[in-house]
């Protein structure tokens, strides 16, 4: 679609508007069956393989509640600080879809497992933000159409579309703030540090990958604007399925500045849903309907009430990890990093990786070395995340632990994380293929200090002299006849030994 | 509250996805408003302070382990479809969103 | 027919599985002689949809085999039964009534289909139904109407009326219902039958086609009380896979319908239950049955329940709304029947031609008023009130049942009432459910069992016995002792009364 949209620079939208919004988040959770019956979640299988009476709404096929996306739902709306429903009831949410097999979701309507929360977001910079939720609740995905004979494979022109069931009742937790004020300018940052956020906490969890790039999270941006220094929203749009971390943010900027360019040119928002195009970073309408949605939700008769006991509730919330901004915030204290610092750890996606590293017995300043330098680099070249590299923690632990004995100096660590990155086995495999050992035999090293002394009696002349600092070449020297294999600091050791000087 | 118009009608047609005959709105408001004036007298105990029921037994919390249940095979889930293609079902041109 | 064939389709279900037992007769013979009078007499009643000749032999062999095997039989065992064509049938078409599910083969059993067959119940085939079992006539079928056994010019009442047709016309010994407002029991009573709606969640609904899924209730059908009681042993009992069904035991419904008594019970009778619009026969039958449980022995109780008389509208809010819901399936791309699918039309349209060609009527005008009812606006003055006054008539009848320990009626306020009569006038055919739809909306049980022929046009009446929820077996206790004393009275079972087809 490629209708221009007018739009103000975004300075000059924030100069006059001030920017409110409300993010709705859907997880699909990683259980092993779907929400309402027995059917696998597995991903990849072939086309409605995975369906069953029930979640193909054949007709007198009844729904039964999927435990662990109870659990998973008090789970989440605990990490979010959110009060969780003594009683609750499923409803139906009732409109006519394909993707939709019973033509109504089973969703929950006025009375969500869990509600009232919060979520403390960190930006950039370090700050905290905190984003008010409103509720978080249960329902359940649709299944998936490819559209045919469209030019693009887009619904738009298509002559016919295909469906496949398989996604359809797969558990998702809709997850909705409430209207979030006061971010001003930096309200599209605060968008995407909240669904990193969001993201973290839920992995934090173990109840779901929630890898956006799969369609296991999507995010909707509700934005309104209102002039700087009045109160009353104005009228919001809402674009759906923003489904990366850069679009969220993105997809923000660009409705504050479509938003400002409607407003100031003395236009009106219209309430519409609107979509985001990645190639661009801009939304556009979607289809306008004739007449307002009625849902027509009401109590779901075929599952009764979940009224989950507060025992129930206090087991799951002792159980609870560490939430990811409160083990941030120790790391740093513990690790005695900058906020900066820490921040590139997070972006790199390196902090899991360093922790199972620590975890493995590497010290935390090797770990972090390790991690942000060597390896960054290596995966930076090879277009790679850090958790895709074939290194495991443990083995990069191994590695300084090897270092730190002394078997092995950085240049040759270096060179066992290459080789262990090539496939050529573990760090040991690697260090015994390669013979890569410091040279720690006295006997040996000795003789090639004293075959570099005779060999550059200048600078052994220099050195005896005083000029301490001349005994790099010598070592230098020794390093080469070894193949890098000698402990450099012993070597400098038995120069000065030798020529009879001591250091400093 | 009665009074069902023709054109509340062809309203909650469009909403249940029922093509009706211009005859046939006639028809259903006629009918329609006779049954809502019969049944309005419900309305009576909106006010009172009484919990509706929505379950006739006072059941919670049944939910099942989360573990698989076999499957329908692709040919039985499929076995009923007015139309099919690549093992999908097959459905005429969807007006979409975009 | 032969001789022995009559006698075959005239024995009880209990006297046809001792029979088997015994060796006395084959369950095949038992399924042919069945089979026969379906064929000889079905054009006429039309109580069937499909019949399975070859599954029903098939399933009569697999008894046959079995005794000879020296396996112990269940005690329904070769009994062949009429299954309304609302539960799904692996491989067997289930159409609901409906042109919209025409030549639908489901691919999976209902749990109650799956309980007959491990039962060793022999499944004949599929009984008529009004479209989605909306009606009280079966006059809403898209497959035209069932007749009455005792008049074929008059309805066999409805939904079910194809399963008590068939009994009443001795087609089969055991036939099963489901009960929204009454399509158990209101048919029951106009042919002569026994019907028991189970309290709600005793039989589990999965494969059964929802209608309205907060009332319906499948349940035993059959000509005595203790057939009944049979039936519903069997189809009873907790099911994983209908998260509204009892996790408890059956009560003991067998054990009380083969000692029937009312001696020292309380027997509440209900003034909402009686006035305008009942049958002076209907009424004169009914007065007759209180004398008679008075005689034998039961205290007579009368009770208020104001609220009863909210029920049929509050019913003709909340399943009609249920209905909208549940029927939203049914659009023409999964299953079932598909119009308008000539390229021009979008999806959208193909469904909205779907349900317009697909559905009949009275579908059609409940779906409407569902929509109506849900809709944001009306939700509070219609469906949420309607759930209120539900709260209202559980409370009366916990009230009453403080008092009594079963409550009688009317099953319904005329007996048989011609074809076409009511056909255009839904609210007088509404009316056919007035004493049958409080106990739906409170979910407790209720049985109608015959108690007479209405002097006026010598058509059958029915008794409604109401116990409270999870009760069931005080239907069944009621019910045989008065079972045994009309009969004794009469000299027959009613049944004996019909004209032979
Ligand atoms: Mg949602
Ligand atoms: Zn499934």
């Amino acid at each position: 679609m490629t209708t221009t949209t007018d739009l103000v620079s975004y300075e000059d939208a924030l100069a006059s508007y001030d920017p409110v919004m409300g993010l709705e988040v859907h997880v699909e959770l990683g259980t092993r069956t779907k929400m309402f019956c027995g059917c696998s979640t597995e991903l990849g299988a072939e086309p409605n393989s995975q369906t069953c009476p029930t979640c193909l709404g054949l007709p007198g096929a009844l729904p039964v509640v999927n435990a662990t996306g109870v659990e998973s739902a008090i789970k989440i709306g605990l990490a979010l600080n959110c009060e969780i429903a003594d009683w609750c009831r499923f409803a139906r949410k009732n409109y006519f879809y394909p993707d939709m097999p019973k033509n109504f979701q089973t969703s929950q309507y006025d009375e969500p497992i869990a509600f009232n929360g919060y979520l403390d977001v960190q930006l950039e910079d370090g700050e905290t933000f905190r984003v008010e939720i409103e509720r978080a609740h249960m329902e359940e995905d649709t299944g998936k159409s490819t559209h045919v004979g469209g030019a693009t494979g887009r619904i738009h022109g298509a002559s016919h579309s295909l469906l496949d069931y398989n996604r359809a009742g797969i558990p998702l937790i809709e997850i909705v703030t409430k209207p979030i004020e006061g971010a001003g300018e930096r309200a599209p940052e605060v968008a995407r540090a909240y669904v990193r956020e969001l993201r973290e906490v839920i992995r934090a969890l173990g109840v779901s990958e929630a890898r956006m790039e799969m369609g296991q999270m999507r995010c909707d941006v509700n934005l309104s604007l209102r002039p700087n220094g009045t109160e009353k929203f104005g009228t919001r749009s809402e674009t759906k399925n923003v489904n990366s971390l850069r679009s969220v943010e993105r997809a923000a900027r660009f409705e504050i500045q479509r938003h400002a360019a409607v407003l100031s040119s003395g236009g009106t928002i219209i309430q519409e849903t609107r979509h985001f195009h990645e190639d661009t970073g801009s939304t556009t309408s979607g289809r306008v309907k004739e007449e307002a949605e009625d849902y027509r939700y009401f109590p779901e008769p075929d599952l009764v009430p979940v009224a989950p006991s507060r025992e129930w509730v206090e087991e799951i919330r002792a159980a609870l990890p560490e939430m990811p901004l409160a083990r941030r915030n120790r790391l740093l204290a513990e690790w005695g990093v900058s906020a900066v610092e820490m921040q590139a750890i997070i972006n790199a996606g390196a902090l899991d990786l360093i922790v199972a590293t620590i975890d493995a017995g590497a010290d935390a300043a090797s770990a972090r070395k390790w991690w942000m330098g060597e390896l960054a680099r290596s995966a930076n070249e090879s277009g790679k995340s850090l958790d895709e590299l074939a290194i495991t923690p443990a083995q990069v632990a191994r590695v300084t632990e090897l270092v730190s004995k002394g078997d092995l100096n950085d240049k040759l660590a270096r060179q066992v994380i290459e080789g262990v990155l090539a496939g050529e086995g573990t760090p040991d495999e690697v260090v015994d293929k390669r013979g890569l050992k410091v040279v720690s035999d006295e006997g040996a090293l000795t003789a090639a200090v004293e075959e570099a002394i005779a060999g550059n009696p200048g600078v052994a002349d220099k050195i005896r002299g005083g000029k301490v600092a001349a005994a790099g070449a010598l070592v230098g020297a020794v390093m080469k006849a070894t193949r890098g294999q000698a402990d450099a600091a012993r070597v400098k050791e038995l120069i000065l030994e030798k020529l009879g000087v001591s250091e400093g | 509250m009665p009074g069902i118009t023709r054109e509340e009608v062809a309203h909650l047609a469009r909403l249940a996805r029922l093509e009706l005959k211009p005859e046939e709105l006639d028809h259903f408001a006629g009918q329609l408003d006779d049954i809502i004036g019969a049944v309005a007298r419900v309305s009576e105990v909106a006010d009172q302070d009484v919990p509706p029921t929505s379950h006739p037994l006072p059941l919670t919390n049944v939910m099942r382990a989360d573990e698989v249940r076999p499957s329908l095979t692709p040919e039985q889930a499929l076995s009923g479809a007015p139309a099919q293609e690549q093992q999908r079902f097959k459905v005429p041109q969807i007006l979409g969103e975009d | 027919m032969t001789d022995n064939n009559v006698n075959i389709i005239k024995l009880t279900a209990a006297e046809t599985a001792a029979r088997i037992a015994s060796g006395e007769l084959t369950a095949v013979q038992v399924t042919e002689a069945h089979l026969a009078r379906i064929e000889a007499v079905d054009e006429k009643v039309h109580a069937f949809l499909h019949v399975d000749r070859e599954g029903a032999l098939a399933q009569a062999r697999a008894v046959d085999e079995k005794r000879e095997r020296g396996e112990k039989l269940g005690p329904l065992a070769g009994v062949p039964l009429a299954l309304k064509d609302i539960f799904t049938t692996e491989g067997i078409p289930t159409t609901v009534g409906s042109k919209i599910l025409e030549g639908w083969i489901p691919p999976y059993d209902a749990t109650l289909t799956k309980r007959l067959k491990a039962a060793d119940v022999v499944i004949l085939g599929k009984t008529n139904m009004d479209e989605f079992a909306m009606g009280s006539s079966t006059e809403n079928s898209a497959y035209g109407p069932t007749g009455n056994p005792w008049d074929l010019t008059r309805i066999p009442g409805g939904s079910g009326g194809g399963s008590s047709a068939a009994l009443a016309a001795h087609m089969a010994p055991l036939a099963i219902g489901t009960d929204t407002g009454g399509s158990i029991r209101q048919p029951a009573a106009v042919t002569g039958t026994v019907g028991v709606k189970p309290t709600y969640g005793a039989v589990s609904r999965y494969g059964m086609v929802a209608f309205s899924s907060s009332l319906d209730q499948g349940g035993p059908c059959a000509r005595t009380v203790l057939d009944a009681a049979l039936l519903h042993e069997v189809i009873a009992g907790h099911d994983p896979l209908d998260s509204t069904s009892i996790d408890a035991p059956v009560p003991p419904v067998v054990e009380a319908a083969r000692n029937g008594s009312v001696e020292g019970m309380r027997v509440g009778v209900v003034k909402q239950f009686r006035g305008e619009g009942y049958q002076a026969g209907v009424i004169q039958r009914f007065d007759e049955s209180v004398a008679l449980l008075k005689e034998l022995g039961a205290e007579i109780v009368e009770l208020d329940c104001p609220s009863f008389d909210l029920g049929l509208s509050a019913y003709y809010l909340i399943a009609p709304s249920e209905c909208s819901s549940n029927l939203a399936r049914f659009d023409g791309l999964r299953y079932g029947l598909r119009s308008g699918d000539d390229g021009t039309h979008s999806a959208e349209e193909v469904t909205s031609l779907t349900r317009a060609e697909g559905f009949g009527p009275e579908v059609k005008r409940r779906i409407m008023l569902g929509t109506y009812a849900l809709s944001s606006g009306y939700y509070d003055a219609y469906y949420g009130s309607a759930q209120k006054v539900r709260t209202l008539i559980t409370r009366d009848f916990e009230k009453a049942f403080e008092q009594v320990d079963v409550i009688v009626s009317p099953t319904t306020p005329t007996t048989a009432f011609p074809i076409g009569e009511r056909a255009d006038d839904p609210m007088a055919m509404y009316l056919a459910d007035l004493c049958t739809i409080p106990t739906n909306l409170a979910g407790n049980a209720a049985m109608s069992l015959p108690c007479g022929l209405a002097p006026e046009d010598n058509l059958p009446v029915g008794l409604q016995i109401i116990a409270p929820a999870l009760k069931d077996d005080r239907l069944y206790k009621v019910g045989a002792a008065v079972e045994a004393a009309f009969v004794e009275k009469w000299g027959h079972p009613l049944l004996e009364e019909a004209p032979s087809l």
